[in-house]
């Protein structure tokens, strides 16, 4: 029987689909939704005890880069916070907690600027029976990224909250790959119980070419565009001596249970969801218990720990990949429709190794002399399994015998 | 050169009329199943729209767009779940509803481009796929210590005793057939449920365990509704449909090859060779439902060389859809509508001809339009409709309409205590095997909370 229930740092939740701040969650109507239809925790659109600047949009504008057919691959926003009263604020926090004690309730705070402030907020969020802090550095950031000062920054503010509060305080770090590892330690080293990878990536989602003018501000971008990002996050802290073995709650792109299955197989013990919920709606939680479920059972894991990590162990530098294997495509003529787009992007961006023509007829078919093994040409064929590398190291070395 | 007619009267019914090849085919899969790729190029197309149109047409609300995500997140197993949790018999229903006026008729995709979703399609791929783990996804209750009477081992009933399984009850099938499934198994056509599958359903659906099945016992021939409320703590009737309509006219029923459209469905599913089934060359099929249109277009399949569905009023008018009318059309059957007919004409003890004489409408009377014409016939097949089961309840105090189906409530009850009903013979009937599940579930959940409140 599979168990989807998780403590994650201390805190108790009945699943691992937790929504992450944003939009969702910045209102007890919104995130009682979410829980009614089985969220198993929410973490509280960030709060501020700075008054709202003479710079904030009244409401939320969005952008979004859009695939075929017009599914959203990213969403992008700008004055995404709710502009709403502290005070109402806490007041359904609290509520909610109360109305629905087996759900995780984190609150997401802006980090405070100075200790003062941050012992007055981080008491108020304490007093609402949440479960949780997590540090938002993105809002307004004094300390240019990608500086020292942006790491001290991280520590020192981490300390603050660290010793002035009960719960657990989590780190939500934005994905400058080049200084991430070095953030992560700092907030390590502030006390930091857990990180949330990745808060979201600078984006503008395109150019409105009628306007002349980018369409929307640099906003917060999130959704399946950032998910390679937020992998790539996860496995810099696995990989990193100091950082690794942190608890980490995933938030970057989780769409379907199969991103949520990725990020715990990298060490994830939380996977927090925000674009696809702002796309699809609550119900999507759904479709994520029961993909991952029937995973796990398949799998033989009964609980989420029970592959936690378990791809963590394998992530390598390319510098490091086995240069000795020999592998070559091979085109399975049974599944192949003709489309020709292995052969074209062969001849344009890789080693011309596809004929398009065999005995003067349409078959593509792998010249293994010319092949590397680049992959290439199975990711962009549009019929699953149509072309696999063939391990042919063995042959390679037999013939390298002779 | 001259004219020579074929002299009267050589009823021409024969066997073989189609090599083994050709008959193979024409009973394959009529929509083949999905492959993988297709099935994920097809469930890439869903919106997942709220409040789905798709889920309201379902007679039995399966979260169609839940179940679609799920087979493109690649969890064909958490789909089927999907579906079988809101209808057991999702297999079948993926194989034989009319998807076109149902969930496919309200996809939003047929609204954007005049191309719906293949839900009937998907519905199939993870149906298909749970029962390839030869399992199914559910569990039964504590048991109860009730036990429940069911009459009929066709969808309603099947999904009536299911349900009622699963809460803990014990459930008695009374069937009169020798095998489950109802007309799943001695209506749909062959096309449709290949491969054995209404009976690999009904296997499936039994496996929960609790249920018992006697076969060969008839409702009123064998054993009186009287004796069953008496011995159960509660009856459910899923009788189906009983005595087709005749036509009432002489010779109906001493000329041979005038048959029964039901009949000679059930003839046809149950044939283990169909190159052994006898088919006239030249049928002639009286009625204008999905039955006359399968009919139809299985008698051009097994060979008939000339095949004239007729209907007394005109195409619109048709029980069956646009859709069914083309299939019957595009296997080579010809349909003439605004006659009925008058005489059937006979020679040595065959039927040899229909009469019919033109109709029209006059102050929504049908009425003789004047003119007639004659139809040769071998096989004349009656697909005029059928009357409830009045004598299966002989003597029972059930409420019934003018046309012999039972009246229930919104509950599924009879009228009469500690008696529910569902499926083709109640009142209203839509004739659809989801609606007759969704009758048997609905039904469960009233026994079951009966029950219950006896506890």
């Amino acid at each position: 029987m599979v168990d989807l229930s998780v403590d994650f740092v201390g805190v108790k939740a009945p699943n691992p689909f937790w929504l992450a701040s944003g939009p969702p969650t910045d209102r007890k109507s919104h995130v009682e939704r979410a829980f009614r239809a089985g969220w198993g925790g929410a973490v509280w659109q960030t709060l501020s005890d700075a008054a709202p600047s003479a710079g904030d949009l009244p409401a939320a504008r969005y952008r979004a880069l859009h695939g075929v057919d017009r599914r959203v691959l990213a969403l992008d926003g700008v004055g995404l916070a709710s502009g709403r009263d502290l005070a109402i604020d806490l007041g359904e926090i609290a509520e909610v907690k109360r109305a629905w004690p087996d759900r995780a309730l984190i609150v997401s705070l802006a980090a405070p600027r100075d200790e003062d402030s941050a012992r007055r907020i981080v008491a108020q969020i304490e007093a609402t029976g949440c479960d949780g802090v997590e540090l938002n550095f993105s809002c307004a950031p004094e300390a240019r990224p990608g500086t020292s000062e942006a790491a001290t920054r991280v520590e020192t503010t981490t300390r603050w909250c660290r010793a002035l509060s009960r719960m657990p305080v989590m780190v939500k770090l934005a994905p400058n790959l080049a200084d991430l590892v070095r953030r992560a330690r700092a907030a390590k080293r502030g006390g930091a119980d857990a990180l949330t990878l990745i808060g979201a990536v600078d984006g503008i989602a395109g150019v409105d070419l009628d306007a002349m003018a980018p369409a929307g501000a640099l906003g917060a971008m999130g959704g399946p565009a950032v998910k390679p990002i937020a992998l790539a996050a996860l496995a810099a802290i696995a990989g990193d001596p100091e950082t690794a073995g942190l608890p980490i709650a995933a938030a970057g792109g989780v769409t379907t249970w199969r991103d949520a299955a990725e990020f715990i197989a990298l060490g994830a013990g939380v996977a927090q969801v925000c674009t696809a919920a702002m796309t699809y709606g609550f119900r999507i939680v759904d479709e994520l218990a029961s993909g991952l479920s029937n995973f796990m059972a398949a799998k033989g894991y009964r609980r989420v720990d029970d592959f936690r990590g378990l791809a963590a162990a394998n992530v390598a530098d390319w510098r490091r990949l086995d240069r000795d294997r020999i592998l070559k495509a091979e085109i399975d003529q049974a599944l192949c429709i003709k489309c020709g787009r292995c052969h074209i992007a062969c001849e344009d961006a890789a080693h011309q190794a596809i004929f398009a023509t065999v005995d003067g007829e349409r078959r593509f078919v792998v010249n293994e002399a010319a092949c590397v093994g680049c992959n290439l040409c199975a990711l962009v064929c549009p019929i699953e399994n149509c072309v696999k590398l063939i391990d042919r190291s063995a042959d390679a070395a037999r013939a390298a015998a002779e | 050169m001259p004219v020579v007619s074929e002299p009267p009267g050589i009823a021409d019914v024969a066997k073989g009329r189609v090599d083994r090849a050709t008959l193979a085919a024409n009973f394959a899969d009529l929509h083949p199943p999905l492959s993988a790729h297709q099935a994920q190029v097809e469930a890439d197309r869903c919106y997942f729209c709220y409040d789905a149109p798709c889920q309201r047409a379902c007679p039995t609300a399966i979260d169609v767009a839940l179940f679609i995500r799920q087979i493109a997140a690649g969890n064909p197993l958490g789909a089927a779940q999907t579906i079988l949790e809101a209808n057991v018999m999702g297999g079948m229903c993926a194989r034989a509803c009319p998807t076109e006026v149902l969930c496919e008729g309200a996809c939003v995709r047929e609204a954007a481009e005049g191309r719906p979703v293949r839900i009937g399609l998907l519905q199939r791929y993870a149906v298909d796929a749970q029962m390839a783990t030869g399992t199914a996804p559910f569990s039964r209750a504590a048991p109860t210590g009730k036990r429940v009477a069911v009459v009929g081992a066709g969808p309603a009933g099947l999904a009536c005793a299911h349900a009622l399984a699963v809460a803990g009850h014990e459930a008695t099938i009374f069937e009169k057939r020798d095998k489950p499934g109802g007309l799943n198994e001695y209506g749909v056509s062959a096309y449709r449920a290949t491969d054995d599958f209404a009976q690999r359903e009904a296997a499936s659906i039994l496996s929960i365990g609790g249920i018992a099945v006697r076969y060969g016992v008839e409702l009123g021939r064998d054993v009186a509704l009287e004796r069953l409320r008496r011995d159960y703590d509660a009856v459910f009737l899923a009788l189906g449909l009983g005595a087709a309509r005749r036509l009432g006219l002489a010779g109906e029923g001493a000329l041979d090859n005038v048959v029964d459209a039901v009949d000679y469905a059930a003839e046809l599913r149950q044939a283990e060779n169909l190159a052994r089934v006898p088919v006239g060359r030249r049928v002639v099929v009286i009625g204008g439902g999905m039955t006359a249109m399968d009919l139809a277009a299985q008698s051009k399949r097994l060979g008939a060389e000339s095949v004239t569905i007729v209907y007394r009023r005109g195409l619109n008018q048709m029980k069956a859809g646009a859709r069914q009318r083309e299939f019957a059309q595009t296997n080579g059957a010809l349909i003439r509508p605004w006659a009925r007919p008058v005489a059937l004409e006979g020679h040595s003890g065959a039927v040899s001809g229909v009469l019919f004489e033109r109709t029209r409408e006059d102050n929504g009377e049908l009425v003789a339009a004047g003119g007639a014409f004659r139809l040769e016939a071998d096989l004349v097949l009656l697909a005029i409709g059928q009357q409830g089961t009045l004598e299966a309840l002989a003597g029972a105090n059930v409420r019934c309409d003018a046309d012999g189906r039972i009246v229930v409530d919104e509950e599924r009850r009879a009228g009469l205590a500690g008696v529910w009903a569902g499926g083709d013979c109640v009142s209203g009937a839509r004739g659809l095997i989801a609606a007759a599940v969704e009758d048997g579930k609905r039904a469960a959940r009233s026994i079951d909370a009966a029950l219950r409140a006896r506890l």
